[in-house]
């Protein structure tokens, strides 16, 4: 390579342009078509973003050098970009995410906080709330952790320039656009899958380009062995784009509207809806965090993965036994009793994977306990090892269907989804974001004492939360069925309302404890990203000592 | 059921494509070495910073 080759735009630079320029053009005219205000508001949205594509990529042709090498001296040139921002965007949708849960669950303990607008009502911030925890925050962690794993461990710089910032700025242009959209009033109506046809369309350019991006990377990697990790965030990726499609498939009323009617109807969409809502939590908040867990987890404790071999048997388990879990959510319903039974019986199946999986992660540790009474951060991974044990004990356990007629409907159900959210998914995403943050900055983590704050103050919001569920889950469930001698019901539904209240109450604390827990991890992050640069240490060091 | 109908077969593909996915990873070798690729996974290769700038991103 010259060391004065003259700068030229690439080609992806030139075609990207001007592709924006174009979509730019086509949302315009959207917009002075549009049908209703949600749609004309998202369009100029989605033309302000083409416009301001175009400034990103002439600014960075001016900054960058004429060639940006693959390797430096030998050793792989890394791209962080990124990762950077989606690493901190996933710390800001968190806050936002966490405090709308709070909001919420206040909602329901006090109605009068739903203050009788359209905007701030319940069926408006829930989907609020799920969106931003599960897709912005949680989306945000793996894209950031799966664009850094792949290529540490591919020994590759990621595979193209503009493409990982394409998948990271449109990912997070399509959580603006779903939660603009919720507060307006647009959504079909499908839970975890409330966008539009016109935001299911953008998402799915953006998750093809993520695909592509990673499975380039891989193609190119330096280090023969795909990693185990790799190929947990590859299911997830490939997994979620057949889900994508195949939920959201939808006739749009007009082609400069947002509504839209879904194609199936009645216990056919019912029956695709779980088929994608489980599989979401199987494939985005079970294998994406596997593969976290299975990098993060040996890294911070600086010990290879107790039996490598089980982590790729838990792999395939998973890959071969997940898909079918989805009817359990339809016990009891038109839908046919064979295909309740077959989720059912997939579920149960879950067991050997999922706990096989978690006491891989846990024995890691093996020999290295001592860690846990001085490092936070591994700590926190640990526990969410352990809430993952026991929300997939409690999941397939309610997916029997004598235990299901008990649990369905309750709270019992939003317990176990917060165990396994908060406790599984939001303690493995911290600690990874504890470890990814100071590394990919080149920092040292602000403060260890401040992680050990986050740590036991969320843990007590996690307990209040989900226990309180438990109880009013079980308490409702009782109560709905409990007849009198005459025949009759003994509890009219409100009478089973009222009783909710204390434990609603108790949810909300528990809430509140989890975002104080996080707003303490920002002030953190914070800190660390502000304070000077330290030479790059080797990773996986809890608090290497100034020399 | 209609929607079966095309839910079981797809659910049969994606399990076939991972079956070809996993025979492909023991045909080449994927896990010939699974202690080193454990440990490999360890190392680090970071590029110390040319003094006065950083790489590019």
């Amino acid at each position: 390579m010259p060391a004065h080759a003259a700068k030229q735009p690439t080609e992806p630079e030139v075609l990207l342009g001007f592709g924006l320029a174009a979509a730019a053009a086509l949302f315009l005219f959207a917009v002075a078509r549009a049908e209703d205000q949600a749609f004309a508001f998202h369009m100029t949205l989605l033309a302000a973003a083409s416009v301001g594509g175009i400034f990103l990529i002439a600014n960075r042709y001016i900054s960058r050098p004429a060639a940006i090498p693959q390797e430096i001296a030998g050793k792989p040139n890394y791209s962080y970009g990124p990762i950077k921002f989606a690493a901190l965007a996933a710390m800001v949708w968190g806050i936002a995410g966490f405090l709308v849960g709070v909001i919420i669950a206040s909602q329901l303990a006090f109605p009068a906080l739903n203050f009788d607008l359209p905007w701030t009502n319940f069926g408006r911030l829930r989907p609020l709330h799920t969106s931003a925890v599960i897709f912005a925050f949680g989306g945000n962690v793996l894209i950031a952790t799966s664009f850094y794993v792949v290529q540490r461990t591919c020994r590759a710089r990621l595979a193209g320039e503009l493409a990982p910032w394409f998948v990271v700025l449109g990912y997070n242009l399509f959580i603006v656009i779903a939660g603009t959209g919720y507060l307006l009033g647009v959504t079909q109506s499908k839970e975890y899958a409330e966008p539009e046809w016109y935001a299911d369309l953008f998402l799915t350019v953006v998750w093809v380009v993520y695909l592509v991006v990673f499975l380039a990377t891989i193609w190119k990697r330096k280090e023969p062995h795909i990693f185990v990790a790799n190929w947990f965030y590859l299911a997830f990726i490939v997994t979620i784009a057949v889900l994508h499609l195949g939920n959201n498939a939808a006739l749009p009323v007009s082609p400069f509207g947002s509504r839209s009617y879904v194609v199936w109807a009645g216990v056919q969409d019912a029956m695709i809806q779980w088929w994608y809502g489980h599989n979401a939590v199987g494939f985005f908040l079970t294998a994406g965090f596997l593969a976290i867990m299975y990098y993060f987890v040996p890294k911070r404790a600086e010990r290879p993965i107790y039996s490598y071999r089980l982590s790729i048997i838990h792999f395939w388990a998973l890959v071969f036994l997940y898909i079918w879990a989805g009817p359990h959510h339809l016990h009891y319903t038109a839908l046919p009793d064979w295909a309740q039974t077959l989720g059912m019986t997939f579920s149960v199946m879950l067991w050997m994977p999922s706990w096989g999986g978690m006491i891989n992660g846990l024995m890691t540790l093996s020999g290295a306990w001592d860690k846990l009474r001085t490092d936070p951060v591994l700590r926190m991974m640990v526990v969410s090892l352990a809430f993952y044990g026991m929300s997939t004990f409690e999941g397939p356990l309610m997916s029997i269907r004598a235990v299901n007629s008990l649990s369905h409907y309750t709270d019992w159900t939003i317990g176990h989804v917060h165990s396994g959210a908060l406790g599984w998914v939001g303690y493995v995403s911290f600690g990874a974001l504890y470890c990814l943050i100071p590394w990919i900055y080149d920092r040292k983590l602000y403060s260890l004492r401040l992680v050990d704050w986050h740590f036991w103050v969320s843990t007590l919001g996690i307990v209040l939360y989900v226990s309180a569920m438990w109880v009013s889950g079980i308490l409702q469930g009782l109560m709905w069925r409990a007849y009198n001698a005459l025949g009759f019901l003994e509890y009219s539904f409100i009478e089973s309302a009222e009783a909710m209240h204390p434990f609603y109450v108790i949810r909300a604390l528990g809430g509140l404890l989890f975002l104080a827990g996080a707003l303490i991890m920002a002030f953190n992050i914070w800190m660390t990203v502000r304070s000077p640069a330290v030479a790059p240490e080797t990773q996986g060091r809890a608090a290497p000592a100034a020399a | 059921v209609t929607i079966l109908l095309f839910l079981v077969p797809l659910a049969l593909a994606l399990g076939l494509a991972a079956l070809a996915a996993f025979l492909w990873s023991l045909k080449v070798g994927q896990f010939d070495d699974l202690d080193g690729a454990a440990h490999r996974a360890l190392l680090d290769d970071d590029l110390r910073k040319p003094p006065g700038g950083s790489a590019p991103e």
